[in-house]
């Protein structure tokens, strides 16, 4: 015990004073999470629109103002004509434009309906996308209640609510994507490294021949990035809740167990990259490309895995991450309990003992 | 000598990577506290079997013993009973002096107010006092390795290691390290060093001299030099590898 303190104790001499080290470690997790917190973004605000009304009445005055009133829209401009649209598009700030038929208020009440046209400026399909779609519904929502008995036809009324996350806020889609991403990268990435810096400094060889066994020196290695993540991951947590106002709905010692056990199987992993890579740079060379790249493609972090070809989809059921993300999403956003994760959970276990078993077996063969 | 215990025994020592044979049918023993040389070219060999020897690496064959342990089925006594110093540098850079005492006693087991007597006294013998704090990194080459061999013999082992350890180092410098070893071999450490210097030969109570994985000589440096009839170890070394 005491031959495990001192190395560990020299462990974190190694991290405190290594300056990439701590920038990776303390510097990356805040920064990503803010940057993916300002980037990540499927909500819309403040999108540019132009109008042309052609009608010019009661009705397409309100519609207009409900429009703009609604927190989404921003009117740049009222146009004249059609004709000059596509030039409005190009000079690139207005998204959408909203066209109002000729007699539009009166067409509406006496036939019973009126023509409106949206263009949206598709070159990012997202937000038109959103825009077309956030337009709609405040436009149907105006018509039902200002004409309750009025009929729109061949119209399905759908009653929508987004169960979890009513107002479909991003932060709850990139907080444990976030999370799972960081992690994965500190745990995996910082031992693979610190391990193969061993190698390639020669000291592994002197710590092979003195009598720690070689589990104490894994242990030894893993156990002061074991605390770090888990210190990363309450920040991630802390942060995703005050300032981005992700909840947590479930079980906070469930959500850490968990945290805990993907810790556990991405140091593992990165055990297995140290006994495969020669040096650090090729240990760090498979942390980011294999592992880091994947993980935010495959995991479900950012694009959804039911909307993924085939392979793909088969692809994600081994990135570790994809499991993660699904248990924590679980627990934080719908308050679940082990009973709905524990397939997930076994998964992650499973990993986590291949990884340890296919470590121990590659270090013996490198000793040989 | 014949009166002495063999501490490091080797019968038919045979290591293999593949087809090649990098220590073929190896037979010796080393006694205590004497400084037993191992010479030969790179890539003679030396290192696989200085591998073997410290159990980081395993025989093909044969039947060792160091510190009177068998080799294949008490590697952990082996362990406590043995330093080692590699060819590279093996201290931590990031570290200070007092930190790298402090962590191979605290590796080695040596309980915590012992290592602290161990310290003081290394600090004072290598004249490093005011240096404590410092990060190794700092400090210059011939201080690193005279603390790092130090460091290798905090423990007090039966057998010390020594794989290269004056590479790169001036003669004067090397000159002063040899005066730990003697010391250590003094008070009573057995020594197995490689080397490719040719004058470090000189200094050795014995010395084998190898050549593609196979022990050519195996004598102290006066009778070699009798035997092959050559002034020093250099001409020994180079009429060996011309045979």
């Amino acid at each position: 015990m005491n031959q495990l303190i001192s190395f560990i104790k020299k462990e974190f001499y190694h991290i405190f004073r290594d300056v990439r080290t701590m920038l990776i470690l303390f510097g990356i997790p805040v920064t990503q999470l803010l940057i993916f917190g300002t980037v990540i973004k499927n909500e819309i605000y403040d999108i540019r629109i132009a109008i042309y009304d052609q009608a010019k009445d009661e009705t397409t005055r309100r519609i207009t103002n409900k429009l703009l009133s609604s927190g989404y829209f921003i009117l740049e401009e009222n146009l004249n004509g059609i004709s000059d649209i596509e030039d409005i598009f190009r000079k690139g700030k207005i998204r959408e434009v909203v066209v109002f038929e000729n007699g539009f208020g009166e067409k509406l009440v006496k036939e019973g309906k009126a023509h409106l046209q949206l263009i949206a400026d598709a070159s990012d399909p997202n937000t038109a996308r959103l825009a077309v779609g956030y337009t709609k519904g405040i436009i149907n929502d105006f018509i039902r209640k200002e004409n309750p008995e009025m009929k729109i036809p061949h119209e399905i009324k759908t009653e929508v609510r987004m169960f979890y996350n009513e107002d479909l806020k991003s932060a709850y889609l990139f907080v444990p994507g976030t999370m799972a991403l960081i992690l994965m990268l500190i745990s995996a990435m910082m031992t693979s490294i610190s391990i193969t810096r061993e190698k390639e400094l020669g000291t592994m060889e002197v710590l092979l021949v003195s009598p720690l066994r070689p589990t104490q020196i894994i242990v030894g290695k893993v156990a002061p990035y074991l605390l770090l993540s888990i210190i990363n991951a309450l920040v991630i947590i802390l942060i995703g809740r005050f300032v981005f106002g992700v909840p947590i709905t479930g079980s906070f010692a469930l959500l850490m167990a968990e945290t805990v056990l993907f810790i556990l199987m991405a140091l593992c992993l990165g055990i297995l990259i140290s006994t495969v890579a020669k040096n650090q740079m090729v240990a760090m060379f498979i942390s980011m490309i294999a592992l880091m790249l994947p993980t935010i493609l495959l995991s479900g972090f950012i694009f959804p895995v039911e909307n993924m070809p085939k392979i793909l989809q088969w692809l994600s059921h081994i990135m570790p991450a994809r499991w993660f993300i699904e248990i924590i999403r679980g627990i934080m956003l719908k308050g679940v309990g082990l009973a709905f994760v524990w397939k997930q959970t076994l998964i992650l276990i499973g990993m986590t003992v291949l990884f340890i078993a296919v470590s121990v077996r590659k270090f013996k063969i490198r000793l040989e | 000598m014949e009166n002495r215990q063999p501490v490091i025994k080797a019968e038919n020592m045979v290591k293999k990577f593949g087809a090649f044979v990098a220590n073929d049918h190896l037979n010796f023993e080393v006694y205590q506290g004497e400084i037993f040389g191992f010479l030969g070219a790179n890539g003679a060999g030396k290192t696989t079997a200085i591998r073997i020897l410290c159990g980081l690496s395993t025989p093909t064959s044969g039947n060792i013993t160091v510190g009177g342990f068998d080799i294949y089925r008490e590697t952990e006594l082996i362990k406590k009973n043995i330093g080692y110093m590699s060819q590279k540098f093996s201290l931590y850079e990031d570290l200070t002096v007092s930190e790298n005492i402090r962590l191979y006693g605290g590796i080695y087991g040596i309980p915590w107010r012992r290592r602290k007597e161990k310290e003081k006294e290394l600090l004072r013998k290598l004249e490093l006092e005011e240096a404590r704090n410092k990060l190794i990194a700092g400090l210059p080459l011939g201080w690193k390795q005279k603390l790092a061999f130090s460091v290798a013999i905090l423990h007090d082992p039966a057998i010390v290691f020594l794989d290269e350890p004056t590479g790169g180092v001036d003669p004067i410098t090397r000159r002063k390290f040899w005066d730990l070893i003697y010391e250590a071999a003094d008070r009573g450490i057995t020594v197995f060093v490689t080397t490719h210097y040719m004058d470090e030969a000189e200094y050795c109570s014995r010395v084998s001299i190898m050549d593609a994985g196979r022990i050519e000589a195996l004598d102290t440096p006066e009778n070699l030099k009798k035997q092959y009839n050559a002034r020093n170890m250099d001409e020994v070394f180079v009429k060996i590898s011309r045979k």
